[in-house]
């Protein structure tokens, strides 16, 4: 789960980091408003879940309101690696001596947490990776352990941030490790991370990306689930509990499993053709899930056959080919299906559905088959 | 012999009395497991079908002589049914619950290794484990799979898992063990564990890997197999087409900032001298081709 640099900000303020003080705008007039409020010089900050803001326009400093507000006029509407801004974030401008980098995130790996921390900040990290990668000082935490404040002073020296810098850095990072932890995030990144020119260390960016398992025991994080880029088909499969991930193909895809929905959408593309989707509707594939499954799919306008692809393990063939009966008396779906059905009664299964077979509804033998059938149908042959 | 379970494996179920550990714990007793107990500190002294639930795992291994753990409680309790098992003295733990936070999956992870580094942890997120004919633990339909071996299977994915039970089982293929290490961003268990085990198992003579995108594990697999596998392996790698930043389903698998991609885990695993498979039938395939030219 992403969280916009606002929010992310909240959060770390919430854990007694240093941010500048700001507001959230949807209008031109709000960012001016807003500008107003907290006075001029202001930064106006594009607030979308990708990077690379700066480069494409999306991030500018307005010495007046008249700057503000042409700024934001372009700002909003833009696109920045396909996400439109929607909301643009308005903070007080920080003078800027020095800038830093600063992250936890889990190294799956090594099985602890991972600190990276350079002294070379306000650019990408895996630029600073690959061309220089000396200059990025890690520090792994055993999270049973914890962060010590003498460990983390030792990774401080280790990233050479300059003397002025040091006890403001290591108090952030303090709590930044604390925010990461508390708040069962995947990743905190602070970029830039900078030193102002009265000697203070200050967050100047955001990045956070939380733990969606983690939301049972952090009341708040259900407003950021909110606040998601997806898209239409996205949020429809989102509310139906769907495991679902939009892609930009035409043969739409049902599979029980995370790893075999990904195997499917594999192995349609093998076969010459493109998947519209990722779907999973995990062990059950009753009539209800499947019902749910074959509306999202069918709502899809790029949708042109759709392969379901189940496998049948403690869940029998006749269970699952009476939810699919059940689901296509329930929804009327457009595209040819194609259904490759294995496994557990698989043969009862397949005898289930032999009476609803059309040109509309097939069988297939095997998962290849079905793929093969499902692609044809998509580009109008078979 | 099989790896890491047996037919002397004596199980205890925390979260027996629930719905889905009922449903499993009960099929895997079907099954021929040797289901001895269940936990529920507020139902100790009944029973589920005449298996007798204890208040923890600690009264259940002193009562019954259990030398592992099967966890279906809900997410927020796994981490402290984790450290009841291991403190309650089994030695085999196997976690099927499914959206366990990472941040418990890394703390128990590392407090295993620490006080009880003779317990090995398989899962969270996981659909367990299965000696064919001998024991079956978690959610794995048992019928699927020919006892017997000579195949020893590892798998991030549960139906991917399943699939290929099933394909070995239709070539009259049998399988020693098949280990669901699950797709979670932690697994207790990795696929380097299970290799070594395979490697040691006498019964093993090939072993099939099921991996899919996110992480380096199938990378670090490569690099074991490379170096002390003598056994032929086969593998097959999900989620060669999906998109960087998106999580297909597991928590684990993602491709982020171009590491964990399909493609650079299944030429990794090539170099090590592993048949690769395009997809799940082809794996299948060439694991067969690897079988008929076994001794």
């Amino acid at each position: 789960m992403d969280l916009f640099e606002y929010q992310g900000k909240e959060l770390f303020a919430g854990y007694g980091m240093p941010v500048s003080p700001g507001e959230l705008a949807l209008t031109v007039e709000a960012a001016v408003a807003a500008a107003g409020r907290l006075g001029c010089p202001v930064m106006v900050k594009a607030q979308v879940h990708t990077g690379g803001r700066g480069k494409a326009g999306g991030v500018k400093y307005a010495a007046t309101l008249d700057d503000v507000a042409e700024h934001a006029g372009r700002i909003f509407g833009l696109d920045i690696n396909g996400h439109v801004v929607h909301r643009v974030w308005i903070e007080k401008a920080s003078d800027i001596a020095d800038e830093y980098y600063a992250s936890f995130t889990l190294d799956r790996s090594a099985k602890k947490h991972l600190g990276m921390l350079s002294a070379e900040g306000g650019v990408e990290i895996e630029t600073v990776a690959d061309e220089n990668p000396e200059a990025i000082a890690r520090i792994w935490v055993d999270p049973v352990d914890g962060l010590s404040e003498a460990d983390c002073r030792n990774w401080v020296a280790d990233a050479r941030l300059p003397e002025a810098a040091v006890e403001g850095a290591v108090d952030v990072l303090m709590r930044l490790y604390e925010a990461y932890v508390d708040g069962d995030a995947e990743l905190v990144e602070v970029n830039p991370l900078i030193l102002t020119d009265d000697g203070r260390v200050h967050v100047l960016d955001a990045k956070v990306t939380l733990d969606a398992n983690a939301v049972f025991r952090h009341e708040a994080y259900a407003a950021f689930d909110e606040t998601q880029t997806r898209d239409e088909r996205e949020t429809a499969a989102h509310a139906k509990g769907l495991q679902y991930v939009g892609l930009e193909g035409d043969v739409g895809v049902i599979a029980n499993g995370a790893g075999l929905a990904m195997s499917t959408v594999d192995v349609v593309n093998q076969v010459g053709g493109r998947s519209a989707n990722f779907l999973d509707i995990g062990g059950g594939a009753n009539a209800e899930v499947m019902a749910d499954a074959l509306e999202v799919i069918n709502n899809d306008p790029e949708v042109r056959a759709i392969f379901i692809n189940i496998f049948g393990g403690i869940v029998r063939g006749e269970e699952i080919a009476n939810g699919i009966v059940g689901a296509l008396e329930r929804v009327n779906i457009s595209s040819p299906i194609v259904v490759r059905l294995d496994g557990t009664n698989s043969a009862e299964g397949r005898a289930i559905l032999e009476p609803h077979l059309s040109d509309h509804l097939r069988v297939a033998s095997d998962m290849l088959e079905g793929a093969r059938q499902a692609v044809a149908l998509a580009a109008g042959e078979g | 012999m099989a790896v890491f379970v047996d037919a002397d494996t004596r199980v205890v179920y925390q979260g027996l009395t629930g719905s889905q550990g009922r449903y499993h714990g009960l099929l895997n007793r079907d099954y021929g497991t040797r289901v001895v107990a269940g936990t529920n500190p507020k139902k100790a002294g009944t029973d589920v079908e005449g298996i007798p639930i204890y208040a923890n795992v600690a009264e259940a291994v002193e009562a019954t002589g259990a030398t592992a753990s099967c966890i279906f409680v809900p997410a927020p309790g796994v981490r402290a049914a984790v450290l009841e098992a291991a403190q309650g003295g089994v030695e085999f733990i196997v976690a099927i619950t499914e959206g366990v936070p990472a941040h418990d999956e890394a703390l128990f992870y590392n407090q295993l290794r620490r006080d009880f580094p003779n317990v090995r942890l398989l899962g969270p997120n996981c659909p367990g484990i299965i000696s064919p004919g001998q024991c079956n633990i978690g959610i794995t339909a048992g019928h699927i799979a020919l006892p017997g071996g000579p195949v020893g299977i590892v798998s991030r994915s549960g139906t991917l898992t399943y699939q290929a039970l099933h394909e070995l089982k239709e070539k009259g293929i049998g399988c020693s063990t098949c280990v669901g290490i699950g797709g979670d961003p932690v697994p207790g268990t990795s696929f380097t564990d299970c290799l070594a085990a395979f490697e040691a198992d006498p019964d093993t003579k090939a072993v099939m890997m099921i991996g899919e995108i996110g992480g380096s594990a199938e990378e670090e697999a490569a690099e074991f197999i490379a170096g002390n596998m003598t056994k032929p392996v086969s593998a097959y790698i999900a989620g060669v087409t999906a998109p960087p930043g998106k999580k297909m389903g597991h928590a684990g698998a993602i491709v982020s900032g171009g590491r964990g991609t399909a493609r650079a885990k299944m030429e990794a695993l090539a170099e090590a001298g592993v048949k690769v498979g395009e997809n799940p039938t082809e794996a299948g395939d060439l694991m067969a081709e690897i079988v008929a030219g076994l001794d």
